[in-house]
């Protein structure tokens, strides 16, 4: 694999640049999104394992 | 024959795949580069899970704990389904990072994450490892033990014995490989009751007949993209000729093996009458597939227009049969 240093050392344009934030702000949102799914199905979880009496502390 | 290690395993990925280069370069980045994983969105990340494949997984485990019997809190169910769905695309992204060098070369999977340079690999393998393991760790808390040794089996098997040591070595990678995608009603069943049964394995076995013919009815018509990275698919292998018999004869075998669960008493009539009528409908897609207009060497001359139609219907066939099963329980 050759690689120019030019190719290296050349800052994103202002387009990818855009196109870059634009796709990390939606993976921050999707993982955000995830994170509040989650909680709210350990939260499930253990309303369910403890109203089956199946949760031992 | 195609010689399987034509493109082996740990050959220089950068070299396949040159459009890579520079985006693998920028992985050496400063605060202002663009990395591999810059350039991504989560719409990738989801692709690497194969959501495609998860459906029809998330499908047949649904019905296995839907015909279990006992009762399982809808929560719970719900939580079995997706450390299913998740363990399935986990797996599938395991699958990616290594069949990343074939998958560059072949035209239906070029534009995947990793080949694409959108995702590092790397990544993608920290991403399946850690699913899966979230997957198995929470199908053990919300259901049981059982449910998920079993779930991780399936993840070991499809990327240990499938991906790793089956699918470049032997035409019989999709036969043997194919438990793989057989074991989610199983463990369906499992989430529910805790242990194993004859519905339960008759249901793997169904999955695990009907998956040679869909799969080389697929390997039928994109022959050329798995000769090309080297994949001994037996089209490739021995032929487009014998790949047609061999779909026809796991077709005449599977459609039998279908209506066991009803011959036994397992379900009612209206499970096995779908089943007789779908299975016949397969065995006309096999018989059409078979006498598909064929040069010397079983060449299509139709585009595989017969094989391409039988791919299709064998989807539908796993849906339908499946959820005729499920009605079967609920009405029978």
């Amino acid at each position: 694999m050759s690689v120019e240093p030019l190719e290296l050392l050349s800052p994103m344009s202002r387009a990818d640049s855009a196109k870059v934030a634009v796709r990390r702000r939606g993976r921050n949102w999707a993982l955000l999104a995830v994170l509040f799914a989650l909680c709210g199905l350990f939260y499930a979880i253990t309303l369910v394992k403890i109203g089956q009496g199946t949760l031992k502390f | 024959m195609t010689d399987p290690n034509q493109v082996g395993h740990g050959q220089d990925r950068e070299g396949i795949q040159p459009s890579l280069a520079s985006v693998s370069a920028a992985a050496i980045q400063g605060p202002h580069m663009a990395s591999e994983e810059a350039f991504s969105s989560a719409g990738d990340w989801l692709a690497l899970l194969k959501p495609r494949v998860m459906t029809l997984v998330v499908f047949t485990g649904w019905i296995g704990l839907v015909v279990a019997p006992g009762h399982i809190h809808p929560v719970l169910a719900f939580t079995a389904i997706l450390c299913i769905a998740v363990a399935a695309g986990a797996a599938g992204a395991i699958n990616m990072w290594y069949d990343r060098d074939i998958d560059a070369i072949m035209r239906r999977t070029a534009g995947r994450p990793i080949p694409a340079g959108r995702i590092g690999a790397s990544e993608a393998l920290g991403y399946g490892i850690t699913l899966s393991a979230f997957a198995v760790v929470v199908m053990a808390l919300a259901t049981n033990a059982m449910a998920a040794a079993v779930l991780a089996f399936s993840i070991f098997f499809y990327v240990f014995i499938y991906t790793m040591w089956l699918k470049r070595r032997t035409p019989q990678n999709i036969v043997i490989g194919g438990a793989a995608g057989a074991f989610p009603p199983v463990i369906g069943w499992v989430a529910v009751t805790g242990g194993f049964d004859l519905m339960p394995v008759l249901l793997f076995t169904i999955v695990f007949f009907w998956t040679p013919p869909h799969f080389w009815s697929l390997s039928l018509f994109a022959h050329a993209d798995y000769a090309r990275a080297g994949v001994p698919m037996l089209p490739v292998v021995a032929g487009a000729r014998h790949t047609r018999w061999q779909i026809m004869l796991y077709t005449v075998f599977l459609v039998p093996l279908t209506l066991v669960p009803w011959a036994l008493h397992l379900t009612g009539m209206a499970y096995g009458i779908s089943a007789l009528v779908l299975g016949l409908g397969f065995i006309v897609c096999a018989i059409r597939v078979l006498r598909d207009r064929q040069d010397a060497v079983g060449i299509s001359l139709t585009n595989d227009a017969p094989a391409r139609s039988a791919f299709k219907y064998s989807i539908l066939y796993l849906f339908v049969l499946f959820a005729a099963l499920a009605v079967d329980y609920h009405v029978g």
